[in-house]
């Protein structure tokens, strides 16, 4: 059995399920990352893990104790808040300290720990500052510090990066998931940054209308959607519509061009779903599924040079990698992409608005 | 700009007119003989019996009724706010503080003689119907507790109104994050929602104070010269059927101005020491 257990959650707000039959066990120690749009439940979820809702139904364990009847202070667990959270009327130092005090630990051993979360999150010295004296990423760290210092078993994070600019958001994930390991402390973390559940986390929650559509690690979340939304919601997707022309042998038809699938397909209609990077300039030799289309756009980035280009009737976006040999095709200009077919994500079925 | 500064003229020829210079003449007037030698016979006459029990009563009344209106119309803020009292009654609660905090003075008075007076409504009601005497119980509506209930009408409201948008600015997530942290909620109310409410109370609480101390209307029409606090000793004074001294007017109108200046260098004091956490 996993350390937390999530099995067969729901919520509901009124007559509105927010969360439908959410099931996820996470191991010891893994780095687990709530992903979807505004509004799908992830904060519900965490914060019934949390204790400051109540589950319609479903368990939740942790560590094999039902946890659903104990109130937020008996769980030992550690929150960040989006907002950070931090008490305005205590020092980084006692805010640190809070939940060692609210325990009754010693001065001197509140003391030491508190040294060595400082020490933790890179903020030796700050000990006496007010948090309206911290930048927001500063603030964030000390936040963090304050939800581990109490050792808890499970540490959950609501959008903790949201408030922050771009620049401080890469660097403080980084930092987090550096302690997280280190700490190794089972996380729960919650995004509706794509990228950002992508490049921090062991495994990662894909959630659509209150629903886990997918779990799974980040490289299979990318490459290998289970759902069209998850396809259209982790990372940019060119999306190509294409006829079936035959099923059995699975050829179909792009614009004027032909190309097969090599399997049997079950409907007759589809999408395919090209990566950015999966979708090349011209034609390359080895692969077998040529698009002819136009330039509209092109985004030279130093490194990557971002083209944009209608395929077909649709608007589709491609990177390539800078060559000092290669300048860049000119906008307006008519050209062919290729494309490998096992590059090719199939959506079979209705088309999300 | 010289548009803007004109906008400024009205309200600041009130002030000078009806503040500064009234103000200014009490201060020299309290320092002054009736033809105008200076003197501080008039200040140290404030210093009879008389007259420092007035201040003594007056300033008790004053703090009995800002502490229990303090009290009061913070539960009551409390309730609205923080407790899950229903939304609609939010509305309705505030603009009824807003009419009651103004509501002072004559109409006041009678309001509360007409309803707990020695003839009052509710007075009569409880004897004829209850069996209960409340004046025979002690109570009267002329004494230091019947003076404090009636200004609790105009303090209570007044509280709310003040501290109802402080305790909106407590943020739901400090209150959990103290929760998972491991705080019971005694000890969040004592280490974070209290500490950060405090420079707001005490604001309130002087204003409060201040408030009381300078009723005189509601205290005058209540009381007529029964009861001898400071603005009605003063208001004698100015009407001159007791000791017929104008300067010793001046001097108790100075005493109360000093008297409201302690308590706000007080609370600016306190304030200052509370509120190191804020920008
Ligand atoms: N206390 C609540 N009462 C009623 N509806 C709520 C409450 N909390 C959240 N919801 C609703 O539940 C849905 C999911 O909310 P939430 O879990 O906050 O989403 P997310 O964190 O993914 O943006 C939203 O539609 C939201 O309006
Ligand atoms: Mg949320």
């Amino acid at each position: 059995m996993s350390f937390l257990e999530i099995e067969h959650l729901e919520k509901s707000f009124g007559s509105v399920r927010v969360v439908k039959d959410f099931n996820l066990p996470i191991e010891k120690g893994e780095f687990v990352s709530l992903l979807g749009p505004s509004g799908c439940g992830k904060t519900t979820v965490l914060r019934m893990v949390a204790g400051f809702e109540t589950p319609s139904t479903g368990s939740i364990r942790i560590d094999g104790r039902d946890v659903v009847s104990l109130r937020p202070n008996q769980r030992n667990i550690g929150m960040v808040f989006q907002s950070y959270a931090l008490f305005p009327n205590l020092t980084v130092a006692q805010n640190v300290a809070f939940g060692l005090k609210v325990k009754g630990v010693k001065v001197a051993d509140r003391t030491a720990r508190v040294a060595e979360m400082l020490r933790l999150i890179g903020l030796e010295g700050y000990d006496d500052r007010y948090p309206f004296q911290l930048s927001g990423g500063q603030q964030q760290r000390v936040a963090l510090a304050r939800a581990l210092a109490v050792q808890p078993q499970v540490l959950l994070l609501d959008e903790p990066l949201s408030a922050l600019d771009a620049k401080i958001r890469v660097s403080l994930r980084e930092e987090i998931r550096d302690i997280q390991r280190r700490l190794a402390i089972t996380t729960i973390f919650v995004t509706h940054d794509q990228e950002e559940a992508l490049s921090i986390s062991d495994r990662v929650v894909v959630m659509n209308g209150g629903v886990a559509e997918q779990v799974g690690q980040p490289f299979e979340i990318y490459n290998r959607p289970s759902t069209r939304f998850v396809a259209e919601f982790v990372g940019t997707l060119n999306l190509i519509e294409a006829r079936v022309l035959d099923r059995d042998s699975g050829r179909i038809g792009i614009g004027s061009r032909e190309a097969s699938l090599g399997r049997p397909l079950t409907s007759d209609r589809l999408t395919l779903g090209i990566r950015p990077e999966a979708l090349t300039l011209g034609r390359a030799a080895d692969r077998d599924m040529v698009l002819e289309g136009r330039i509209d756009d092109v985004h030279f980035l130093g490194s990557v040079i971002r083209i944009q280009a209608t395929v077909a009737g649709e608007r589709v976006m491609l990177d390539t990698f800078n060559r000092p040999g290669t300048p860049p095709p000119a906008p307006g200009q008519a050209a062919e992409f290729s494309v490998h077919p096992e590059d090719l994500l199939v959506l079979e079925g209705e088309r999300s608005p | 700009m010289p548009l803007a500064w004109l906008g400024m003229v009205p309200f600041t020829l009130f002030a000078v007119l009806f503040l500064i210079l009234p103000t200014m003449n009490i201060v020299v007037g309290a320092f002054q003989t009736p033809d105008g030698t200076p003197t501080f016979r008039n200040v140290l006459n404030l210093f009879q019996p008389s007259i420092l029990s007035a201040y003594w009563i007056s300033i008790r009344i004053s703090v009995a009724s800002a502490l229990a209106g303090c009290l009061i119309g913070f539960a009551m803020a409390a309730a609205i706010t923080l407790g899950g009292l229903p939304q609609w009654i939010r509305g309705p609660l505030l603009t009824f503080s807003g009419v009651a905090s103004n509501f002072a003075g004559v109409p006041l008075a009678f309001a509360f003689l007409a309803t707990l007076g020695r003839l009052g409504l509710v007075t009569v009601i409880l004897k004829d119907w209850f069996g209960i005497n409340i004046y025979g119980l002690g109570f009267n509506l002329l004494s230091f507790w019947g003076l404090t209930l009636v200004y609790l009408f105009f303090q209570i409201p007044l509280m709310i109104l003040i501290i109802t948008p402080a305790l909106d600015g407590l943020k739901k997530e400090w209150r959990e994050a103290a929760e998972i942290l491991g705080a019971s909620g005694p000890q969040y109310w004592r280490m974070v929602a209290l500490p950060i409410l405090l420079p707001s109370l005490l604001g309130t609480f002087a204003l409060l104070f201040a408030n009381a101390f300078g009723a005189v209307a509601t205290a005058y029409a209540l009381t007529g010269s029964s009861l001898s606090i400071v603005p009605i000793v003063l208001f004698a004074q100015i009407r001159g059927d007791v000791l017929q001294d104008p300067h010793l007017g001046y001097a108790l109108a100075f005493g109360m101005i000093v008297v409201t200046g302690i308590a706000n260098g007080i609370y600016v004091w306190l304030r200052a020491r509370t509120e190191r956490w804020t920008r």
